[in-house]
C-alpha cells in the first residue's frame, strides 16, 4: 500500500528524466556531490548576477580558493570525528594554541632563545612540525580520555575549547607575534605565496594523469575478477569532466595577475623595464590551496582505502559490531583525533601565515565553520556517513556564501543570520532526501 | 558423537559470568566435539547468550577455563577467539549497516596489498564467491547492508562466519530473520558444516529446529545448565519441561508434568 504512490509518481515522470537518472546510474558518481556541485554553481551565478559580474572573476574566485584552504582543511578530521559518533569542539582554540606556539618557535625561540637568528631556510618546517606534533599530542590526550576514560566527547572537546583558549591568553598577554618567517609566509597565499602559471599547469597535468591513471586502474582490476564495469561513455566522461575540473580551475588561477604595484616593485628588484601596461605575471595556485589538495587526497585515501578509514566508518555504523568483529575500537577513535591535532596545526599555520602574525583571537569560532563545512557536505551526526570531497565543497560553500554577501555588502550579522539558516535548511533537505531514497 | 574424537573440541568448565550483582551465568560446564551439533536452549534470560559471548570473546567470564583441543585458551575479545577458529553468528547479526557486504565480511580482517592499501576487488570477489553458496540469488554486492532484507542481512552474518574456515561455529538464532524457504536453506548448511567436521552451537528459542539439527541438547534455566541430554534419548516434552520448571525429566513430578501440560 506504502508503495503505491511512489510507484504511480514513476510512471506518470516523463521518460526522459527517467533516462536521465539511469544514465548517471552508470556513471557511479555519487550523485550527493553532484547535488552539491550544482548547488554551489547556482550559489556562485546568484552573486555573479546580483553583484554585477564581480563574483566568477578569477581574483574573487582566486581569494574564495585561499579563504575556504583553511577550514577545509580541518574539516576532512572533522568528517572522521563526526563520522565516528563524536564531535570535536576544540578545533578553533587549538587552532589559536599552535599558531601561536609556531609563532613564537620562529619569531622567539629558533631566532634569539637558540641565537641562530630570523629567516633560516629551515625555520619554516621547523615551526610546522613543532606545531604538528604538539597538535598530535593535544589531540591524542583528548582523544585519549575520550576513548579510554570514556568521557563524551562534547564534554572532552568543550573543556579543550577553554583550556587551549585560556592558555592562549596567559601566555600571549595580549600580544601579537609578528612577523613570520619569510619562507612561512608563503604558506599563506598572496601573490608570492603561488606556484605561478608553469607551476600550476604541471600539477593540472600531473592530475590530469593521475585521475586517468586511477580510474583505468580500479577499472582494470574489476575486469581482471568479471565484476560489472561502468560503459565506456560514462568512463570518458567522468574523466573528461573531471580533467575539465582541473583545467579551469588552473586556468582561472593563471588568469589571476600579480597587482600592478607589486609587478613594477618585481621589475624594479630584478631591473626589468616594465612594458606598456605593466608585467602580466600570473599568480596561479596558492600554496595553502595546494596545501588542501593535497590534505584531502590523503585523508580520502585515508577514509576509503585504508583499515583506519573502513574502521572508523564500521565504528559509526554499529560500534558493537565493529567491537565484535575484533577491531580496536578505542585506538581508532584516539587516531581520529591525533589527525584532527595535525590538520589544526596544518590550518594555523594558513591562517599565522596569511595574517603574518599570531593574535590572541586567532581560530575564534573555527570549530562552528568546520563542522559546519562538513556537515553542509553530507556528514551525518547519527554516525558512518560522510565523505571528504564532500567536507571539502562544504567549506566552499560557506565561503562563497561569506564572500559573495561581503561583494554585496551585506552586514556581518547579516552573514551570520544566513549562514545559519543555510546550514539548517541544507542539513534537513538532506534528511527528507535520504528518508525518500531510504524508502 | 563422542566416538569421532575422545578430546572435546570446547571444552568450557564452571564458567561464572556477573552483570553487577546479577549472576548471568553460574558454575556452567559444556562440551562440544567436532562434528556435533549441540543445542542450547532455555527462556528469555537463562543465560545462554551470555554463556556464548564468554565463548566467542565479546564479554571474559569472570571466572572458569575453557578448554579447546584440550589445552587451556585464553579468550579475552574477539580477535582471540577467532584465533582459535571460533566464528560467530550472533543475535543481532553485528553488521555495521552503512558499509557493503564485503567490508561487513571481512571487518577487523581486511585482505590488503603489500603497503596495507585495502584489496576491494579480492574482498568483494571472496565475497560473491562465498554468497553463491549461500544465497544465490544475492546480487547486491555493493549497496550498504541497511537497504538489504533481513534475510539477505542474515546470510552476510553467516557468510561471515562460515568463510573464514571455522572449526567451531556460534550460532546465536540462526534463522530468526528468515523465511521457510531460507530457513531449510540455513538448516541444509548446518547439516553440511557438520559433516565437514565443524563443531556447532546452536541457540535456538525453536524446539522444532533444535530436535532436528543438534546432536546433543543443553537445558539453561536461570543462569545453570539444568542438564545435557542425548536427543535420541528424550522427547520434545521431556526438554520443554526441563526449560520450563528448571529440572531433569527424572525429577520432574508426575504433578508438576500435568500442570504443564494442563
Amino acid at each position: 500500500m506504502a508503495e503505491a504512490p511512489g510507484v504511480r509518481r514513476d510512471s506518470v515522470q516523463q521518460p526522459a528524466s527517467r533516462t536521465i537518472r539511469s544514465l548517471l546510474a552508470s556513471t557511479e558518481v555519487d550523485t550527493r556531490l553532484l547535488g552539491m556541485v550544482g548547488a554551489l554553481a547556482v550559489i556562485w551565478i546568484g552573486f555573479d548576477l546580483a553583484s554585477g559580474g564581480l563574483f566568477l572573476t578569477p581574483r574573487n574566485l582566486w581569494n574564495l580558493s585561499v579563504q575556504s584552504a583553511s577550514i577545509a582543511i580541518m574539516a576532512t578530521g572533522m568528517v572522521l570525528i563526526i563520522v565516528s559518533r563524536n564531535i570535536d569542539l576544540s578545533v578553533g582554540s587549538l587552532l589559536g594554541f599552535l599558531g601561536y606556539t609556531m609563532a613564537m618557535v620562529q619569531a622567539v625561540w629558533i631566532p634569539t632563545a637558540l641565537g641562530l637568528g630570523f629567516n633560516q631556510p629551515y625555520t619554516w618546517i621547523l615551526a610546522l612540525l613543532v606545531g604538528m606534533a604538539i597538535g598530535a599530542a593535544i589531540g591524542g590526550l583528548q582523544g585519549f580520555i575520550i576513548a579510554y576514560g570514556r568521557v563524551p566527547s562534547f564534554i572532552v572537546t568543550l573543556g579543550g575549547f577553554l583550556v587551549w583558549r585560556g592558555l592562549i591568553f596567559q601566555y600571549a598577554q595580549g600580544q601579537t607575534i609578528a612577523p613570520m618567517d619569510a619562507t612561512y609566509q608563503l604558506l599563506g597565499g598572496g601573490p608570492t605565496g603561488a606556484l605561478g602559471d608553469v607551476g600550476s599547469w604541471v600539477i593540472a597535468a600531473l592530475a590530469c594523469a593521475g585521475i586517468v591513471y586511477t580510474i583505468i586502474n580500479s577499472r582494470r582490476r574489476r575486469r581482471e575478477y568479471g565484476f560489472p564495469v561502468r560503459p565506456t561513455w560514462a568512463l570518458v566522461t567522468v574523466i573528461g569532466a573531471s580533467c575539465a575540473a582541473v583545467i579551469g580551475a588552473v586556468w582561472v588561477s593563471n588568469n589571476y595577475l600579480w597587482p600592478p604595484a607589486l609587478a613594477t616593485q618585481f621589475a624594479l628588484d630584478r631591473g626589468i623595464t616594465e612594458p606598456p601596461g605593466g608585467l602580466q605575471i600570473p599568480v596561479g595556485i596558492a600554496y595553502p590551496v595546494l596545501l588542501m589538495i593535497g590534505v584531502a587526497l590523503v585523508m580520502t585515501f585515508m577514509a576509503t582505502r585504508r583499515r583506519f578509514g573502513r574502521y572508523v566508518f564500521a565504528i559509526g555504523g554499529n560500534p558493537d559490531a565493529a567491537e565484535l568483529g575484533g577491531i580496536n575500537v578505542r585506538r581508532t577513535i584516539t587516531l581520529t583525533y591525533v589527525v584532527m591535532g595535525i590538520l589544526v596545526a596544518i590550518s594555523a599555520a594558513v591562517q599565522t601565515a596569511r595574517l603574518n602574525a599570531a593574535v590572541t583571537n586567532l581560530g575564534v569560532q573555527n570549530e562552528l565553520d568546520v563542522i559546519a563545512a562538513a556537515v553542509i557536505g553530507g556528514t551525518s551526526f547519527s554516525g558512518g556517513i560522510g565523505t571528504i570531497p564532500g567536507a571539502v565543497l562544504g567549506a566552499v560553500v560557506m565561503q562563497s556564501l561569506r564572500s559573495g554577501m561581503v561583494l554585496l555588502r551585506v552586514d556581518s550579522p547579516t552573514q551570520d543570520i544566513v549562514v545559519g539558516i543555510v546550514l539548517v535548511a541544507a542539513v534537513g533537505l538532506d534528511a527528507v532526501l535520504r528518508r525518500r531514497s531510504a524508502r | 558423537m563422542n566416538d569421532v574424537a575422545h578430546t572435546p573440541l570446547v571444552e568450557m568448565r564452571n564458567i561464572r559470568v556477573a552483570f553487577g550483582g546479577v549472576h548471568a551465568v553460574e558454575d556452567v560446564s559444556l562440551d562440544l566435539y567436532a562434528g556435533e551439533v549441540v543445542g542450547l536452549v532455555g527462556g528469555n534470560g537463562a543465560g545462554k547468550s551470555t554463556l556464548m559471548r564468554a565463548l566467542s570473546g565479546a564479554r571474559a567470564p569472570d571466572s572458569g577455563e575453557i578448554d579447546i583441543d584440550g589445552r587451556l585458551a585464553s579468550i579475552s575479545n574477539p580477535r582471540d577467539a577467532k584465533a582459535y577458529g571460533i566464528e560467530t553468528i550472533y543475535q543481532t547479526l553485528a553488521l555495521a549497516d552503512n558499509i557493503d557486504a564485503a567490508a561487513n565480511l571481512f571487518l577487523g580482517r581486511e585482505l590488503t596489498d603489500r603497503v596495507g592499501t585495502l584489496d576491494d576487488s579480492a574482498m568483494e570477489s571472496a565475497t560473491r564467491k562465498v554468497m553463491t553458496r549461500l544465497n544465490p540469488n544475492f546480487t547486491a554486492f555493493k549497496r550498504p547492508v541497511k537497504s538489504l532484507s533481513g534475510g539477505q542481512r542474515q546470510s552476510v552474518a553467516i557468510a561471515r562466519a562460515v568463510h573464514f574456515n571455522a572449526r567451531i561455529l556460534i550460532m546465536d538464532e540462526p534463522t530468526a530473520a528468515l523465511g521457510p524457504a531460507e530457513t531449510e536453506q540455513v538448516r541444509d548448511l548446518i547439516r553440511q558444516l557438520k559433516q565437514e567436521g565443524i563443531g556447532i552451537f546452536l541457540v535456538s528459542h525453536d524446539i522444532h529446529d533444535v530436535f532436528d539439527l543438534a546432536d546433543r541438547i543443553s537445558v539453561m534455566y536461570h543462569g545453570r545448565i539444568v542438564g545435557t541430554v542425548n536427543k535420541d534419548d528424550v522427547t520434545i516434552d521431556e526438554v520443554l519441561g526441563m526449560i520450563i520448571l528448571g529440572k531433569p525429566p527424572t525429577e520432574v513430578t508426575q504433578k508438576e508434568l500435568a500442570e504443564l501440560h494442563g
